[in-house]
This record gives structure tokens, sequence and C-alpha cells, in this order.
């Protein structure tokens, strides 16, 4: 697994380096829409996911932020009545194709989610869980390595390291959330989707999860929904605003928020609405 | 004046107070001082005490009363007959309850003779026991006379109790009296004494089995009881000795289990299949009719099974097995076989809707979080859902149990009473509840081991089900894993 995060890496500065520029695309979305039922809830998402970066997708409640992260991993599949349209790549494939298996594709596009959501296992085994169905290990002493690799990039494995066969849902909201992370990333997935993940926690967890964002961009490409603009200010480089339904505008974080080109971006991240 | 007059008469006096002492506590709020309750809960309060010290004490008044009255008439028979019957005092008060529906004024002065008697109780749709004596009637009288004594001071006393405390209810209205909180402790109480009825009521039917139980080893010893291995009580006609059965409880409870566990091998797999399909996969049209269609065949009487299981299963897999062995059938029409089968099917229903009750109330996070793993659904299910579903799930599955072995009927018809011990599942075997309405059915001695049998049974098989049920709380607690 860290064989192939490192080739992974040399492969991304290869491609930065030919390509004169240090951005890759590492999604597209390309005339998205979503529908429930009769009711359509993304119009014509076009935008661009750079790999190694964080994108912050902001906007109101109900803007379709949340929607347009689902659909990046096929997680809508699982809500009835809900259709995807336009087209969306992972390193210029269709993940809506027929060909994708849309178990390989979330084993390559992860999920953290809003609440903390550990299974009801103990710490050990919901870092294990991706690893084992996935058969990623040969034996129990990789499985051990996947582990705590995992738990040490999500900065959780000096807290847990003495009691892993303990309860996962028994340590506080913020190490649950880490370890929903660790969970994610022991997959070694290329992309992280994170819906609010810190929306249920106190201030602490949350700049130590922020930490953790920054630090995990290195080796993964983060799409980040959030509520907070501070937040998406300190952790994103690209910010995307969207406003019922639509992409307003997309953009480097430092522009979104000193200098946006459309009214209503300046309006949200001023306060004036939302 | 009846216990039910009585009892009008006190929500009668509980609905005024109600009234009055709500009206009380808007009267006395001027404003000023914020009340502590809203009127209606001083209402409630001062109903409260007006309706419950007086139907406590009807309770206690009717019972009490009852008592000695039976006591009376008790004494008065042995007066007169210088012998004890253990039955006359019941004559005594039917013969009395059939004096009362007499027309005036032979419900009062009625002939003095049973032969008189007779005809004009028959008239009123009145039999009485035949050995009802001419020298009780005027007992049955007196305590007529008496009950409609006690029933009147009883009824007056109530009603007096609940003035004395509607007005000490009303009394009590104050803007700072705390109603809402002692209407509050009422309702608690209530809610404990409802669930303890259930606790009590388990302790009384032990102790109503427990005596007979004892009576029942003081002639059989527990030894030959719980380790024989034959059953064979022996019907024989009270009085001819040397007729001592043998009590064996291994043939039955060995059949209990056997047809329980074929059961459950049955109706645990396919409920809990086809309660994960209904939770997890079945669309909301699909499932609209297949769960109530399961939950339908939950409501289907046992004997109707039993029915099916008889005339239809039996003979099927007898014949088919003599088709398969060319000849003579190894499967019998009544056989452990059929009877599990058709107690599986029975309790499939049971199985999966509990179950599936029990999946639907996993959260979604749950889900959610594995099929972001790229975990497939059915990996899913498996890995998360039912370990996190496991301490419900083995509830129901006990539960399903604790029928499975409770079933009598299916029992009877499917595979037979004969109390055999054997490990072919071909062959009819019975099961202890069988054998406690075998026993306690037809005209036999009470006293007699044949019949006390039966309580010793049902004794065994309730700590049976006890055990298992503490067993499984000690699985569930092992193994729970939480989600919240």
């Amino acid at each position: 697994m860290n064989v192939m995060n490192e080739q992974k890496i040399e492969e991304a500065v290869k491609a930065r380096m030919t390509a004169g520029t240090n951005e890759v695309i590492k999604m597209r979305g390309d005339k998205v829409t979503v529908h429930y039922g009769e009711k359509q809830a993304l119009f014509d998402v076009d935008i661009l996911i750079r790999e190694n970066q964080v994108t912050a997708l902001i906007g109101p409640s109900g803007c379709g932020k949340s929607t347009f992260l689902r659909s990046l991993n096929r997680m809508n599949d699982t809500i009835a009545g809900c259709r995807v349209g336009g087209k969306i790549t992972l390193d210029n494939e269709d993940i809506y194709d027929r060909a994708i298996d849309v178990v390989e594709l979330r084993a390559r596009v992860g999920m953290v989610f809003q609440k903390p959501n550990p299974f009801p296992k103990s710490i050990y085994e919901n870092v294990a869980y991706g690893p084992r169905i996935h058969g990623l290990t040969r034996s129990k002493a990789d499985l051990d390595e996947v582990v705590e690799k995992s738990l040490q990039k999500a900065a959780l494995w000096n807290e847990v390291k003495d009691r892993l066969h303990d309860a996962g849902t028994g340590l506080s909201g913020g190490q649950q959330q880490r370890l929903c992370i660790a969970r994610a990333i022991a997959v070694s997935p290329e992309v992280i989707l994170m819906d609010e993940p810190c929306s249920a926690l106190d201030p602490i967890a949350t700049a130590r999860v922020e930490e953790l964002i920054d630090e995990l961009k290195q080796n993964y490409t983060i799409v980040i929904v959030t509520h907070s603009m501070q937040q998406a200010a300190r952790v994103s480089q690209r910010t995307a605003m969207f406003h019922l339904g639509y992409l307003v505008e997309e953009g480097p974080t430092e522009k979104m928020f000193t200098n946006p080109d459309e009214k209503r971006t300046q309006d949200y991240i001023t306060g004036r609405f939302g | 004046m009846s216990g039910l007059t009585a009892f009008l008469f006190v929500l009668v006096v509980g609905l005024i107070a109600f009234f009055a002492g709500a009206a009380r506590a808007r009267a006395l709020d001027d404003g000023k001082i914020k009340a502590h309750s809203r009127p209606q809960y001083h209402g409630a309060w001062a109903m409260l005490l007006a309706v419950l010290p007086a139907l406590g004490f009807l309770i206690v008044w009717s019972f009490g009363s009852g008592a000695y009255l039976n006591k009376q008439i008790d004494e008065r028979v042995i007066a007169q007959t210088s012998e004890k019957s253990a039955v006359s005092d019941t004559l005594v008060r039917s013969l009395a309850d059939g004096i009362k529906r007499l027309d005036a004024p032979a419900n009062t002065n009625p002939p003095a003779t049973m032969s008189e008697l007779m005809p004009l109780l028959a008239g009123k749709g009145v039999t009485l026991a035949p050995d009802t004596q001419d020298y009780m009637i005027p007992i049955a009288l007196d305590a007529n006379s008496m009950a409609s004594r006690f029933g009147w001071l009883g009824g007056l006393g109530a009603l007096a109790l609940a003035v004395l405390g509607a007005l000490y209810g009303i009394r009590q209205v104050a803007v700072r009296e705390r109603a809402r909180h002692k209407v509050e402790r009422v309702m608690l109480g209530t809610l404990f004494s409802a669930s303890t009825i259930a606790i009590l009521t388990t302790v009384g039917i032990v102790l109503s089995m427990l005596f007979q139980t004892i009576a029942f080893f003081s002639e059989v010893s527990p030894w030959s009881f719980f380790f024989g291995t034959v059953w064979d009580p022996r019907f024989a006609a009270a009085g001819s000795g040397g007729s001592q059965g043998q009590f064996g409880l291994i043939p039955l409870l060995a059949g209990t289990l056997y047809i329980a566990l074929v059961a459950l091998l049955v109706a645990v797999p396919v409920g809990l299949m086809s309660a994960v399909y209904m939770a997890e996969y079945a669309s909301r049209n699909v499932r609209s009719i297949v769960k109530p269609a399961l939950e339908l065949l939950a409501g289907i009487p046992t004997i109707v099974y039993g029915i099916f299981a008889l005339v239809t299963l039996g003979p099927w897999l007898r014949d088919i097995s003599a088709v398969l062995a060319g000849g003579s059938p190894f499967i019998q029409a009544q056989s452990i076989l059929t009877a599990g089968l058709v107690m599986g099917v029975m309790l499939i229903p049971v199985v999966s809707s509990l179950s599936d009750d029990i999946i639907t109330a996993v959260p979604q996070a749950m889900r959610d979080g594995s099929l972001g793993l790229g975990a497939t659904r059915s990996e899913t299910i498996r890995r998360v859902i039912l370990p996190a579903a496991l301490p419900g799930i083995v509830g129901a599955i006990l539960l399903t149990a604790s029928r499975a072995i409770g079933e009598t009927m299916i029992v009877v018809l499917a595979a037979g009473v004969a109390a055999n011990l054997t490990a072919n599942p071909f062959e009819a075997m019975t099961t202890i509840t069988v054998k406690i309405v075998n026993q306690l059915t037809g005209d036999l001695e009470f006293n007699s081991p044949q019949t006390l049998v039966a309580f010793a049974l049902g004794i065994t098989l309730f700590f049976v089900t006890l055990v298992m049920n503490i067993a499984a709380l000690a699985i569930v607690r092992k193994y729970r894993e939480q989600y919240e």
C-alpha cells in the first residue's frame, strides 16, 4: 500500500513537471445534473478537482453541495429515485460508465461522513474492515501494519495504540471522526470525500481534524463540504461556491475569499445570506 | 349497594373534585404570584385524593367481607352437620345467589324445603348441585342479608372517604402548591405497579404449581422423575393398588427439545433471510405486500397448521419415503420431522417480523460507512448490520424458541402422543406440553400421581425456559455491539 502511494506521488510529481504547472486534474465534472425523483437538485455543474489539493464546497443549506459530493463516489446510488446525468470522470474514466464497478470506485474514492459513524466493532476491526473486504493484505502481520500506518496517518495511533481492541464507539467524538478517516485511508483511496466532517465536533477536535486534512493532502486528493467559511479558508486550496443547485463560482481559495467574481459569493462569504 | 354502584358514585365525586379543584385554583390565581401548577393539575390532584383511597378501601372491603361471609357460612354449616365438607360453603353460596334471583316475596321468604324450592329456581334458569340440603336455605338467606348489609356499609364507607378526600384535596389548593409534582408521582406509581403485575403473576403461577409438585414428589421420587427414561403413567382405575406408573421426564424433555430444534432449524435461517430481504433489498411496494402477508401467517391458529401436518404433509412425507426406499416407508406419518417442519413454518413470520424491525433500527450511517468503503451490500449486511443487530436477533430467536417449546397442538397432530426416546427424526415422539394436557384431561382423581405429574412437568418446563432466557441474556450482554 505504501509502495503504491509513493509511486503515485512520483507519478504526480512527474506529471506536474512535464505539464509545466503544478496541477494535475484528478476528477472532472461535466454538465453534472442530479434529480431526486421529479425534483432537480443539481444543474449543469462543471468543475475540476485537482490532485493533491483540498477543494472546499461551500454554500447555504440545500444548495446541492452534499449531493454533488455524494455523486463523486456514487453514494447517491443507494438513494431510491436518484438519477445522475452529465459526466463525472476519475483519471479520465467515466465513473457512471457501465464498465465501472461501483464497489471498486468507492475503494478509490473514499468517504468520511458528517457524523462520526464507526462500526460497533473494536478500533482495530474498524480500520481493518476495508483491507479485509478488498483482500488487500496477505497475512496478519500485513494487516497489523496497515492498521498501524492508517491510524498514524490519521494522527490517532498514539492515543489508541494500547487499546486497539476496545470498542471504537467508546472513543470521543473527535477521535471517532479520526478513526473514520483512518478507516477510509486503510483502503488506500486516491480521493477522500468529506461531508462536513467537523460539524459534530468541538473546536479542539475540529482543529485536530483540520490539521490532519492539511497533512493528508500530500498523499490524497480531498473534497470537503463545509458550512464554516473559516474552515474552508484554513484548509482548502480551491473553493467552489454552490447556490440553489448551481455552481456559482470556483477558484483558488485566496481569490474566492478576497476578490470573488460573483456578487453572490461575496455576499455569502461575508454573511449577507445563507 | 353493589360494588359497581359504589364505584360509579366514587367516580362522580372524583369528577366533582376535579372541576371544583380546578375552579378554586383559577379563582386563587390573582396574577401577582406565578402559580406553581396549572389549574387542571390541582383538579387532578383533588380527584386522585378523592378516588384512590376510596377505591382502595372498596377493594379491601369487598375481599375482607367476602372472606368473613365465607367463614360465617362455614361455621353455620359445621354447627348444623358437625362435619366439615370442603364443598358445602360453595353450595350455600350458589344457593344464596339463586334465591336472590327469585321474584319477591320468594327471594326473602322462600319455601323451606329444597323439593319446593328447586322448581322455582329452575323456572329462573338456576340449576343447583343435587346434594344441596334443606338446612342450607336459612343459612343462604342470612348470607344474603349479611352480604347486602356489607355492601351498603362498604359503599357508604367508600363514598364517605371519597367526599373527605375531595374536600381535603380542594382545601389544599394554593398558589404555590406543587400539585403538578404530586400528580407526576402518582403517574410514576401507576406505571410501577403496572410493571409489577407481570412479576407478581409469575410468582403466583409458580406457587400454584409448586404445592401440587411437592405433593407429586412425595409419592414419586425426584430421581426417577428427572432421570427416568420410561414414560408410562398407567391410567389404572382408582384404588386398584400396585399400579404405580413410571414417570420418566427424559423422553418428554428430549422430544420437546428435539422438535423445537428442528423447528428452529427451519424458522431461523428462512425467517432471518426473509427479514434481511425485506429490510435491505425489497422496494417499498414489495415490502408493503410481503410484510403484512407474513404477519397474516403468524395469525393462523396452530391447530390449523396441525391439521395441515396431519392430513397433508405427514402422509406425503411417508409416501415419498416409501418411494425412495422402494416399498416400506422409513418416515412415519407422525414424526418429529413433520412436526418440526410445520412448526418451523409457523415460526417463520415470528422470526422475520421481529428481526425485520431490529435490522431496520440499525442506523443508516452504518450502511453508508460500509458502502462508502467499497463494501458490497451483502458484505455490509454480514459484517456490519447483522453484528450490530445481533443482540436483538438473539432475543427474537429466544422468543421463538420459547414458542416452539410451548407449542402443543401441532405436536399432538403431527408427532403423536407416544413418549418414545429416539434419535431418529422420522419416528414419533412427544413433548412435555402434550403430556400435561394428556394427564389433566379425563376423569381422574385429582390427588393421584397420574394427575399431579402434570404440575411437575409444568414447573420443569417453566424452569427450562427460564434458564434459556437467562443464558440468552448473558450471551447478548457478552457479544453486544453498541452502535450509539
